[in-house]
């Protein structure tokens, strides 16, 4: 599919301009850039949820589907995972139950969770049901913004390997957006760099990250926090 | 149920409402016969042994009429109540379901409605309707009804915004099915408490339309009805008026404290569960000499809230003038908390204990009042997460930072203005005169966070407290932030402490790392052993799955499997036994000890 001079205006600010993106079949594409940047503007009209001109090409409306940044407040606290697992189901009555079960165990979620309530469950199990849930309605494109920025470091790692094995396994095509390079390195095949409305670089995620083409790419590189270069303390003489 | 009987006001509540409803059952069959036995030998008595609130024109028991009017009162005061929520809710959802134009014509007339004075709307409505019982509880309900659309409305406003409202709408759910079920459960329990409310409003409203001649007409009777009825006569015979008027007064009063109560019992039900078992007792442990160079000397640290929650578990630290202490660790690992116990900024009803808390060589608690004020004021800085937190938006940036002379150093207006500037130049700031004048929300994310160590950096701080300082801000941004605390270190000779979940800014910016989980300290090492020779099998675990712009995209990260037990759960032996790959049954059955490994660094694991 591909995303054709999408713009998106709120008065007179532009939050995104004229953006021309492709998301080749069963490939994940990693939107990366700042807080204003307009990624995550971009996800809610890929998805439906904000006007846009401009035109996406290559899938219709219900074929996109989108997971949230935090599965807390995604998920209705009234209803069972069952219950928002089989949301998105046009099924007969009898067949939901073991659709429900099939999506649950592919997002490697015991079964017994169905009849339980969001709030019992861990952030990342959390966020696996609305994945479940997202794949239900057999979508074309899911569109994961910031997806574990609400997770802590210990589930992230589950919740990455779980996007991985579902484009290797069914070519899951998907929009992955993220602040964190680190993590959109991880799980892209392309990387796009958004800063400012605009998209700025756009290429295969080893070569984005390896041999950045503009300036803004390479600040953001830099500024990525490493764990090994911390030092010791100074010796303090006093 | 039980916490609604605990306060006075909702036993009050529950039992006169009780009351109420058995009065409407059983009154009728019980005294209705005396009610309406016409006794001309006794009419118009005031008190009597016979008649304790006396006799009406035709010389029946007042004390009676009023006990079987109770059915009718309360009945009619439940229609009303029914007819005015259930239009205000269908009104108040509409404006979700219908399109755009539709929308607004039902918002614009609820508002107009709302504007209008709810007894106007009922007498008027009660007057067209026609005289009578049937008119009053159309016309109370017609005013009860804007109250409920405009609350459904907002309620309904807020639930739509929700991510689980936009998901089911991507998956093809009509408007109308997300409407029942996801906006009105989730909005129910407001409106259902806001019902107990506006029945005791209806009650009054009916006995007054009653009173004033447009409710219940004779031969039925009301409350309202009995004290029109009996008005005539207050200043002859008392009784007869204050019967009635006592009963609509109770009923009031009934319902009122019962939606009040009902209300506090739902606003608390948030509060964590757990049992109301006191934590044990500290024991008592050997704390050692005070360490006479450090500039904060925590021993035993331990943060508990009642019902046994308790986030920070006998933790201890020391940190060195200029030296930068990461504390890292996962949400509800009681991190923050800890920040919090040091700068004295535990919310009730938390409680702080510790067997010692040293700031610059002195015991924070053992100082008296003003002092302990000052040191905390001019030796130590904050940095929160949220710098528009920290920072009153009603006031001018350069008079916040000018306000910590003014108070603890004792500086005039004038001066205190120019250090600020001087203060907001040091750490960077543009333009820092400018910048001082404006608004906290005229500043970017990054320039307000620099203002907030600013502000610390007013008095001359000996620790500097920040937690998840970087936490809301851009990559970018994060780092320059980042290499300003160095600098503020270096050159003050503070000693820092840096409270983040972000083991790689951690292990970036400081100088020695403490790992904590389930509100204990696991490990304690220098930073340059963090990203290959981390000793704890929860540190290790941390940074092996941390991805970084070398990990191999071709192998799966690691995880954790399972969860951090919740503060109010932490079991007796190794907090990350569940989850840990080395686990022996002595882990689950005994806690390790943070003891000495190596040179310097501590680590709390039986199995390394």
């Amino acid at each position: 599919m591909i995303i054709k001079n999408l713009t998106v205006r709120f008065g007179a600010f532009t939050a995104v301009d004229d953006v021309t993106l492709e998301i080749p079949d069963g490939a994940i594409v990693g939107l990366v850039g700042e807080s204003g940047s307009g990624k995550s503007t971009l996800a809610r009209a890929v998805s439906g949820l904000v006007p846009y001109s401009g035109a996406v090409e290559g899938v219709d409306r219900r074929g996109v589907q989108m997971v949230f940044q935090d599965p807390l407040t995604s998920l209705d606290p009234r209803m069972t995972v069952g219950a928002s697992v089989a949301e998105g189901l046009r099924l007969p009555r009898a067949a939901r139950q073991a659709e429900v079960e099939r999506l649950l165990s592919l997002v490697s979620l015991p079964v017994s969770l169905a009849g339980r309530y969001s709030r019992e469950l861990s952030g990342g199990q959390r966020q696996r049901v609305a994945i479940a849930r997202a794949l239900g309605a057999r979508p074309t494109l899911l569109v994961a913004d910031e997806i574990t920025s609400a997770l802590d470091v210990s589930v992230q790692g589950a919740v990455l390997n779980l996007i991985r094995a579902l484009r290797e396994e069914f070519g899951l095509t998907m929009l992955f957006i993220s602040h964190n390079l680190a993590v959109v390195r991880y799980v892209s095949d392309v990387v796009a760099v958004m800063h400012r409305g605009r998209l700025v670089e756009t290429g295969p995620a080893e070569r984005v990250v390896a041999a950045p083409a503009h300036d803004y790419t390479r600040s953001l590189l830099e500024a990525v926090p490493r764990l090994g270069r911390g030092r010791p303390a100074p010796e303090v003489t006093s | 149920m039980r916490r609604l009987l605990r306060t006075p006001a909702g036993l009050a509540g529950t039992v006169l409402v009780t009351a109420m409803v058995v009065l409407a059952v059983a009154g009728p069959p019980i005294w209705g016969a005396e009610a309406e036995r016409i006794d001309s030998a006794s009419i118009l008595q005031g008190a009597t042994a016979a008649h304790p609130l006396g006799t009406d024109n035709l010389g029946r028991d007042i004390l009676a009429r009023v006990l079987v009017a109770g059915r009718l009162s309360l009945t009619l005061a439940l229609l009303a109540t029914l007819v005015g929520a259930t239009a205000g809710v269908l009104l108040g959802a509409l404006p979700s379901v219908l399109p755009r134009r539709g929308a607004r014509l039902v918002t614009g007339s609820v508002n107009a409605l709302v504007a209008f004075p709810g007894l106007l709307l009922a007498m008027f409505t009660a007057v067209i309707a026609g005289l009578g019982a049937r008119g009053a509880v159309i016309g109370i309900g017609t005013a009860v009804a804007p109250g409920f659309a405009r609350l459904t409305q907002t309620l309904a406003a807020s639930v739509a915004g929700a991510d689980y409202v936009s998901a089911a709408r991507m998956l093809g759910v009509s408007r109308w099915r997300v409407m029942t079920r996801h906006v009105l459960p989730n909005i129910a329990e407001p409106l259902i408490l806001n019902f107990t409310q506006a029945l005791g409003g209806a009650l009054l409203a009916l006995a007054g339309m009653s009173f004033l001649g447009l409710g219940v007409q004779p031969p039925s009777f009301d409350w309202g009805r009995l004290l029109f009825d009996g008005f005539g006569r207050i200043y002859a015979t008392p009784a007869v008026a204050l019967g009635p008027a006592a009963a609509i007064a109770l009923a009031g009063i009934g319902f009122n404290l019962l939606g009040d109560a009902l209300a506090h019992a739902a606003a608390r039900r948030t509060a964590p569960p757990g049992t109301d078992a006191e934590p044990g007792a500290p024991r008592p442990v050997a704390l050692g000499e005070p360490d006479p160079d450090a500039v904060l000397e925590v021993r035993d640290l331990t943060v508990a809230f009642p019902g046994g929650v308790t986030p920070v578990r006998g933790l201890s630290l020391t940190i060195a003038p200029g030296e930068i202490v990461g504390l890292v660790g996962e949400s509800g690992s009681g991190k923050s908390l800890t920040a919090a116990a040091i700068g004295g900024l535990v919310p009730y009803p938390g409680e702080v204990r510790a067997g010692r808390l040293r700031l610059c060589g002195a015991d924070v608690r053992e100082l008296p009042e003003a002092e302990r004020r000052r040191l905390l004021g001019t030796s130590l800085a904050m940095v929160f997460q949220n710098p528009m937190a920290a920072l009153n938006p009603a006031l001018k940036v350069g008079g916040q930072l000018a306000e910590v002379a003014v108070v603890h150093q004792g500086a005039s207006r004038a001066e205190a203005a120019a250090r600020a500037v001087d203060r907001l130049d040091h750490v960077r700031v543009p333009e820092p005169a400018t910048r001082a004048r404006q608004h906290p929300h005229e500043l970017s994310g990054g320039m307000r966070q620099r203002a907030v160590i600013a502000m610390g950096l007013m008095g001359a701080p000996r620790l500097i407290v920040a937690d998840e300082p970087t936490t809301a801000l851009d990559v970018t941004v994060q780092r320059e932030i980042l290499r300003l605390l160095r600098e503020v270190t270096a050159e003050t000779g503070a000693a820092t402490l840096f409270i983040s979940h972000d083991i790689a800014v951690v292990g970036e910016l400081c100088h020695r790392v403490v790992v904590m989980y389930a509100g204990r300290v696991v490990e304690e090492l220098p930073v340059g052993e963090l990203a290959s020779g981390a000793a704890h099998p929860y540190t290790r675990a941390l940074v092996a799955s941390l991805p970084d712009m070398e990990t191999d995209r071709s192998l799966p990260l690691a995880s954790i499997p399972g969860r951090q037990p919740p503060p109010a759960e932490v079991p007796d032996g190794c907090a990350f036994a569940a989850r840990c790959e080395l686990a022996t049954a002595r882990c689950a059955a005994e806690r390790p000890p943070l003891i000495p490994y190596g040179t310097a660094r501590r680590v709390a694991c039986w199995e390394v």
